[in-house]
């Protein structure tokens, strides 16, 4: 049933360059003249079947989001050749229908105490209360629910990915700065597209702006054939300053820029985008990181990738700060406040205690450009900044704060 | 009485006039990371004089130790430039590896040792003969590079591993490495070659690291009232030769601070234009220039006052500076 995959990165490509830096000695290391530390991350991933309808102009490639934990594990490796430490990846893909539960005790059972999961909420929830999950951690790479941070949180549980809520905060914010206050809501069929406009409504409330008017998109049609006759009808609202989509799988939500019957934006899962990383993103570095993935996998790297490769670098950053190889350790810095780690997107990312969500600057694209950063200046935070995207402290629904993970 | 200050002012109008004048041979040359040029500010009247093409994407520039050329990161062009000042042209190019960002001049002038950031090794180049006289693997993300005033080190900070790579210049080869803040951006030896200090632009600090045994000795925080915590991100540092001062360039807080060197206590942190990055000090110690990418410009440190005295617009995305005397 599920289909296994093993990276040996290690094994072949840097052996001789650590064994030359072995001979060289590294007694600045502090890493002493123990044996190398052999660090194993399982990878599992489960991508739900795109619905018939939609005809998606940018096929996702085969190894979206694999190939950006392929990297980070390379990136980890160089930087564990000066600390005796090397990194391996045991990645399983799961199918759509496949069973998640054997997959994860098939990489536990060969010593995997790290698991980062590509997979739908549903299945990162179910994994987390599994009694062979109890003494891993699981690093959400990819879902958004807010629900997996809030009641559904677990103390074996990370969240590399930003929530929903941070991503409607992180676009909440620029708009208002833009003062574009006057929101129109569109939201699509499926139930995740009532989590990102739950999301969007809760950033409206927080930042000061007015969702004017809300529909759902229901057309059963072609969207492709009908869309210029179609929504020129179904936007006619009253004022707005910016139509808002939640629209995840992406039906309908490129066809409205361009044909609402007002001229205005559109932003959301469409138009202007709330992101980890984009192709243009280019500060603090992040070029370095876009040509180093380019030179790998041969494409650019996408938001899959980088929240993969992200999950990934946190243990290898970890690792090397910790100056260990011991999971039980490990995974304790990690969830520790002494933990920090840079992902090209200016401030340090560090975990929430509280829900363990990873704090994280988000970008905002459109297609072809960058257009800003949140969060904004003058959303201030008596911690960071970064604790204005989401949900902070006194507001979380997760029952397990303060608890540490066995 | 009267006199006696009159003779005073005059005295010191004469001195200022002096330094004027010694300073008037001073010309600044700026990097624009996005223009593709050099800017050439006369140091006496801190104008533009001229805006010269150079390779794509110029980053680091340093001086040859006869001050007759210039050496450019032109990154990608995955070239070292070098640019004969007095007729303001490229002469050759040095084999400098891909992507070259920063590099630094041993003492001798002889070898430059190069960070290729895209491929994780250090590149080190024979100047007279053109060539590549050794490569050797560092960590992921090389950047920050000096030697140690003796010739006996090369260092190398690598950003995504978080380390200084100790080279051994003789060895070819590194032989130690000493973990410091996240995403180490810049290195530089005190005079004496007995301290290292490496900053760290997402850890927010600086590190001094003993140079006898590779040891990080003392960390130096900031905190300016009003700026977050995170956008403080140290890059540049530049010491004073007579070990007084250290300046640190803090990024996007748009501050520089200035450190005292022998107590490693922070004195100051002067306001500058945005996204503050590079920092070059005249060959007389007297005045400080650092780079503001976002807004454009140079801003003028007058070292004994620790004001900011001025600031001169120059490219897109100033990087590199270095001061001929």
């Amino acid at each position: 049933m599920t289909k296994l995959r093993l990276i040996r990165l290690l094994h072949s490509v840097s052996l001789a360059a650590l064994g030359a830096l072995l001979l060289a000695g590294a007694p600045g290391t502090g890493a002493a003249a123990d044996a190398v530390g052999e660090i194993r991350i399982g990878f599992l991933s489960q991508t739900p079947e795109p619905p018939p309808s939609v005809a998606n102009p940018d096929e996702p490639a085969a190894d979206d989001g694999l190939a950006g934990a392929t990297l980070a594990i390379a990136d980890n490796n160089t930087t564990g050749k000066f600390l005796k430490q090397s990194f391996l990846l045991d990645s399983v893909e799961v199918p759509p229908d496949g069973d998640a539960a054997a997959a994860l005790r098939d990489l536990a059972g060969r010593g995997d105490r790290f698991i980062v999961v590509d997979a739908p909420g549903a299945t990162v929830e179910a994994l987390s209360k599994l009694p062979e999950a109890r003494n891993l951690l699981l690093l959400n790479a990819t879902a958004p629910d807010d629900a997996l941070r809030g009641s559904a949180c677990a103390a074996n549980l990370v969240h590399v990915a930003p929530s929903r809520a941070m991503l409607a905060d992180a676009l909440g914010q620029y708009l208002v700065k833009k003062r574009w206050p006057r929101w129109f809501l569109v939201t699509g069929r499926r139930p995740e597209d009532k989590l990102y406009a739950d999301a969007v409504r809760r950033a409206s409330k927080r930042f000061g702006a007015q969702i004017v008017a809300e529909k759902n998109w229901t057309a059963e049609s072609d969207v492709n054939r009908t869309a210029e006759s179609e929504i020129p009808i179904f936007t006619q609202a009253k004022a707005y300053d910016v139509l808002v989509v939640a629209d995840e799988v992406g039906e309908f939500g490129d066809y409205l820029s361009y044909r609402t019957a007002d001229p205005r934006p559109v932003a959301g899962t469409q138009g202007l985008v709330p992101t980890v990383w984009h192709r243009t993103h280019e500060q603090w570095g992040a070029a370095q990181l876009q040509s180093r993935f380019k030179a790998s996998a041969k494409r650019p790297m996408t938001a899959r990738d980088h929240n993969d490769w992200t999950a990934v670098r946190v243990v290898g950053e970890a690792a090397a700060r910790a100056r260990t190889a011991d999971p039980d350790r490990l995974i304790a810095f990690i969830q520790s406040p002494d933990f920090t780690m840079s992902a090209f997107r200016g401030a340090p990312l560090s975990l929430r205690p509280w829900d363990g969500q990873l704090r994280q600057p988000v970008l905002l694209a459109a297609d072809r450009s960058l257009v800003s950063v949140s969060p904004q200046e003058g959303f201030l935070h008596p911690r960071t900044e970064l604790d204005s995207l989401g949900y902070d402290q006194p507001e979380t629904l997760c029952k397990t704060q303060g608890k540490t993970t066995p | 009485m009267t006199a006696a200050r009159i003779t005073g002012i005059s005295f010191a109008a004469l001195i200022a006039a002096t330094l004027a004048s010694a300073a008037s041979a001073q010309t600044v040359y700026v990097s624009n990371e996005k223009d593709n040029t050099l800017s050439v500010i006369d140091g006496k009247t801190m104008a533009v004089t001229d805006t010269i093409k150079v390779g794509k994407r110029p980053r680091g520039i340093t001086l040859s130790r006869d001050g007759t050329q210039l050496f450019i990161c032109a990154s990608d062009d995955h070239t070292v430039q070098v640019f004969d000042l007095a007729s303001k042209t490229v002469v050759h190019n040095l084999p400098s590896g891909e992507d070259p960002e920063q590099f630094a001049l041993s003492p001798d002038g002889k070898s430059l040792i190069i960070a290729n950031e895209d491929s994780n090794i250090v590149t080190v180049v024979d100047v007279p003969t053109r060539k590549v006289a050794f490569q050797v693997d560092v960590g992921v993300e090389p950047e920050g590079m000096d030697v140690s005033p003796d010739g006996r080190w090369g260092v190398n900070t690598s950003e995504t591993t978080s380390m200084v790579h100790w080279i051994d210049m003789e060895k070819r080869a590194v032989v130690d490495n000493t973990l410091v803040g996240p995403r180490p951006r810049y290195a530089q030896f005190t005079k004496d070659g007995s301290q290292l200090w490496v900053s760290s632009e997402i850890g927010g600090t600086v590190s001094i690291i003993d140079t006898a045994t590779r040891q990080v000795k003392k960390v130096v925080d900031f905190h300016i009232k009003g700026v977050a915590k995170d956008r403080i991100q140290p890059v540049g540092v530049k010491l004073t030769d007579d070990g007084r001062y250290a300046f640190v360039a803090l990024g996007p807080a748009n501050h520089v601070a200035v450190v005292d060197a022998k107590t490693f206590e922070v004195k100051d942190y002067l306001l500058v234009g945005r996204r503050v990055w590079h920092l070059a000090l005249t060959p007389d110690q007297k005045m400080l220039y650092t780079t503001n990418g976002v807004s454009g410009d140079v801003s003028v440190i007058d070292v004994d006052s620790l004001k900011v005295t001025k600031t001169v617009k120059v490219g897109r995305y100033p990087w590199g500076v270095a001061v001929k005397g």
